[in-house]
């Protein structure tokens, strides 16, 4: 990755707008939409996972804890700015101090899996059983298995009446994106991402050169969840309706998956991974006969056996191969492996 | 493994060899110094402050430069961004940028500065950990067996870099090869049985029946 | 009086399930160091052989006991060959692959067996204690349990194949450099893992409906059972699934089952952040 702004930015923005405009001449915006959010939601954790090491089972804790944050906000406010802050705020202080207590106690790969799952599946089984009338939130009620549906949903920051919905939501949401990619960009190269990255890959050798591996780790891990929030903000207004189904194993099941498919350490894979798995679901929800999660299983699979990779890095590898003059044809070691968290667990 | 009734004293720009057989607690003690294991008794101070129990990124930020045994670096990335994020914990990026291309220079790993980590040689590794190292102008230094597994030419140049790196630095070095260490030592610690057997000369060390017999008998 | 002794029935009977839930998760990671995320989707078909094997005309206990962990274990030899066996070594990824396993199976049961609620009905009758009415099948499941965990202790013990796995349990190198190939033993492992997991879906099945995503509600407290047991089968299994049969069942009593699930939840991960290597690396150091 090149150290500093240069043509390879302003090519990924004309890239990004040209996608942005393009589109929806080929897909219905009510349907880009969610895949904007998904990509969002995918990049969020490629940060932490490819660029930070952590392998999170539980982005859906920070996307289900996100979304109900803005419900309940939304509903007791009566516009949608202040929400949308607090969707981003929430998840990113609960992740702080989640973060905190996993990373200090120096758990790592399986046991960092493990927490977060469990967390994931606290947050469902409550928000699954808040049916009763006594589970209110100021005005909001959280109602279960039903979820909440009925809140304000985006508008125009200090114009509650101005919603914003349908075309003008798509463009929101794919502006954000472009920014959120952007800013992921921008960190990667500050300090604070290199060391990131330094960290992923030996975490004793970063902290022998006298830098809080712990807080470092917590602080990524936060503005990983944070990213999450702005994804399941912008998913509510989409949906108009939150469910406990946003905390279910499944959706963080999804989430890795976007990420192993696109490939983990770059900053387009999960985006590409996200949003063209859930393209192939919407397609193959359209059709019976072979049951959508089998082939959801079976993608997952291949991928783990025959391009662990993913997608960007084997396309980028066979275009440094094919094009690139010079290449250093050398060993390898390990990288791969420790991308994921390290193998000798 | 366990190391007791150990009292150390290293004076200020003083470099000291800690050898002894296999098992006679210089990791454990080494590990205790650097702060990658809690002593459960004793006590550690370094210019004067306890740092008993504290961590290793604690340690380090004090100006204490570490290599652990096992080569310690990131593998995915060069050589030059290894080098720059130890320099960079001390000084804003554009100085961290200049110091690391100086101490590439002075390790002359000019050619393979943009080379993965992953892809080099042992010795290059070992070499670019202790680039790691000296670019933080630690005040102190603690290496673990910076010349294991090296060949003859790169332990030689290892000898080097530990002697401008001791210029202005104490250093506690845990080695095994004798002439490694006579090249670079002239006090040597033994370790025996988790305790220390005998503190002198590197010569008065290597010339004494007692070490000869615990140490050098069983290896020579 | 009356009371606690249903109260104790109840905490043995969480207690029991909790272990039989996790035997099989237990026996393929302590040996083969594999998290079979696809582990629940196992119990799941082994309900769904038990179910089928009935109404072929299969007598209810042959179908539980026999048939169901066999037809288990023979899939879990397939996908080990398949896919387990390519990954070893590499623990997040056989992670995410079995994930994607389970999704899979859960897809072709979906597909086989249609997104209904199937049951059988429970083959022992409940009984009353003084007001209580008790579940007998209940005493069968800790039954079950005990004998289980009693026969794997035996045949670890006692039995050659049971010592080559102790010590491919210990030091896998070591084994492999004795001249056992590990090969075999892990297959033979995964074998008689999944057949596990096949028994406890099996024997569990009368208790719950059985839909094609069943396996998702034990996954989750198998994985936490063997992680916070540790590096020790037995005394891991045995201390892990007593301290959060405990917890779920107390909490469950003294306010509501939801609470009880969240409590156990809670334990695991508060468990988890004291005792990270989990309860036996700290206490039965060395033991089985």
């Amino acid at each position: 990755m090149s150290r500093t702004a240069g043509k390879g930015d302003v090519a990924a923005l004309i890239f990004g707008v040209a996608l942005m405009l393009i589109m929806p001449m080929l897909i219905s915006t009510y349907t880009l939409t969610v895949l904007v959010i998904y990509g969002m939601l995918g990049l969020s954790l490629g940060l932490i996972w490819g660029f930070g090491g952590i392998l999170c089972f539980g982005q859906a804790a920070f996307f289900g804890l996100g979304a109900y944050t803005y419900a309940v906000a939304a509903i007791n406010i009566g516009e949608s700015t202040l929400p949308m802050l607090l969707s981003i705020l929430v998840p990113a202080l609960f992740a702080a101090l989640l973060g905190a207590m996993m990373f200090c106690g120096r758990l790592t790969d399986v046991y960092l899996g493990v927490i977060t799952l469990v967390v994931t599946l606290i947050l469902f089984k409550f928000t699954n059983s808040t049916a009763g009338p006594q589970y209110k939130i100021g005005e909001a009620r959280l109602g279960g298995f039903n979820g909440i549906p009925g809140f304000h949903t985006l508008n125009v920051p200090g114009q509650p009446n101005a919603y914003i919905w349908g075309e003008p939501l798509y463009y929101v949401c794919a502006v954000a994106l472009l920014v959120v990619f952007f800013f992921v960009t921008w960190l990667l190269r500050t300090p604070f991402g290199r060391i990131a990255v330094g960290i992923r890959e030996n975490e004793t050798r970063v902290s022998l050169m006298g830098y809080d591996v712990r807080a470092r780790k917590t602080a990524l891990f936060a503005i990983g969840a944070g990213i999450a929030g702005l994804a399941v903000g912008l998913f509510a207004n989409w949906a108009e309706i939150v469910t406990p189904g946003l905390f279910s194993l499944g959706q963080s099941a999804e989430i890795i998956i976007w990420c192993i498919v696109g490939g983990l350490g770059t900053r387009f894979g999960p985006i590409l991974g996200a949003a063209g798995l859930a393209y192939l679901k919407f397609m193959l929800g359209q059709q019976t006969m072979v049951d959508n999660t089998l082939i959801t299983g079976i993608i997952l699979v291949m991928f783990v056996l025959f391009l662990p990779k993913g997608i960007v890095p084997a396309v980028t590898s066979l275009w440094t191969v094919s094009f690139a003059k010079r290449t250093p044809k050398g060993r390898r070691h390990r990288s791969s492996a420790r991308r994921r968290g390290g193998a000798h667990g | 493994m366990a190391s007791d009734n150990v009292n150390f004293k290293l004076k200020a720009r003083e470099l000291r060899c800690l050898i002894g057989p296999n098992g006679a607690g210089k990791s454990t003690f080494f590990k205790c110094i650097s702060g990658l294991h809690t002593p459960t008794e004793g006590r550690v101070f370094m210019r004067g402050q306890e740092t008993t129990g504290w961590h290793p990124h604690e340690i380090a930020s004090l100006g204490v430069g570490i290599k652990t045994q096992v080569p310690n670096v990131m593998d995915a990335l060069s050589v030059f961004e290894n080098i720059w994020m130890a320099a960079r914990r001390f000084m804003p990026t554009r100085a961290a940028n200049t110091k690391t291309s100086d101490i590439i220079d002075r390790l002359r790993l000019g050619p393979i500065a943009r080379a993965e980590l992953g892809r080099l040689a042992h010795g290059e590794r070992q070499r670019v950990e202790l680039g790691l190292v000296a670019v933080a102008d630690p005040w102190l230094v603690l290496l673990d067996e910076p010349a294991a597994g090296m060949s003859a030419e790169d332990v030689a140049r290892m000898s080097e870099i530990i002697h401008e790196l001791t210029r202005t630095a104490a250093g506690v070095i845990v080695e095994h090869d004798m002439q490694f260490i006579r090249s670079i030592a002239t006090t040597v610690t033994v370790f025996h049985q988790g305790a220390v057997l005998m503190e002198d000369h590197v010569d008065r060390v290597m010339s004494d029946p007692v070490v000869r017999n615990v140490y050098l008998g069983k290896n020579a | 009086m009356d009371l606690s002794f249903v109260i104790l029935v109840e905490i043995l009977y969480g207690i029991a399930s909790l272990a039989l839930i996790s035997a099989g998760l237990a026996v393929v990671f302590g040996m083969m160091k594999v998290i079979n995320l696809a582990h629940g989707e196992f119990m799941m078909m082994g309900g769904y052989a038990t179910i089928t094997a009935v109404n072929l005309g299969v007598n209810v206990f042959v179908a539980m006991l026999i048939v169901a962990p066999l037809v288990v274990g023979l899939i879990g030899l397939v996908v080990e060959r398949l896919v387990i066996r390519h990954l070893y070594g590499r623990l997040v990824d056989t992670m995410l692959a079995t994930w994607g396993l389970s999704l899979f199976f859960v897809g072709s049961v979906t597909m086989i067996f249609g997104n209904t609620t199937t049951s059988i009905t429970t083959p022992i009758k409940g009984f009353s204690v003084g007001n209580y009415q008790i579940n007998g099948y209940n005493f069968f499941i800790i039954f079950i349990t005990i004998c289980l965990l009693a026969g794997i202790y035996v045949l670890l013990k006692t039995t050659r194949a049971g010592l080559i796995a102790r010590g491919t349990m210990q030091r896998s190198d070591i084994a492999a450099a004795l001249g056992y190939s590990p090969d075999r033993i892990y297959m033979a492992t995964f074998f008689f893992g999944s057949a596990l997991s096949g028994l406890a879906g099996a024997v569990l099945a009368p208790l719950v409906g059985l839909v094609p995503t069943s396996g998702g509600i034990y996954i989750a407290k198998a994985f936490i059972t063997v992680i916070a047991g540790g590096p020790s089968l037995i005394a891991g299994l045995i201390s892990s699934a007593g301290l959060f049969g405990l917890v779920n069942q107390v909490f469950t009593f003294a306010i509501s089952p939801v609470i009880g699930e969240v409590a156990l939840l809670v334990a695991a991960v508060i468990l988890l952040r004291l005792l990270p290597q989990g309860v036996t690396a700290r206490f039965f150091k060395g033991k089985m």
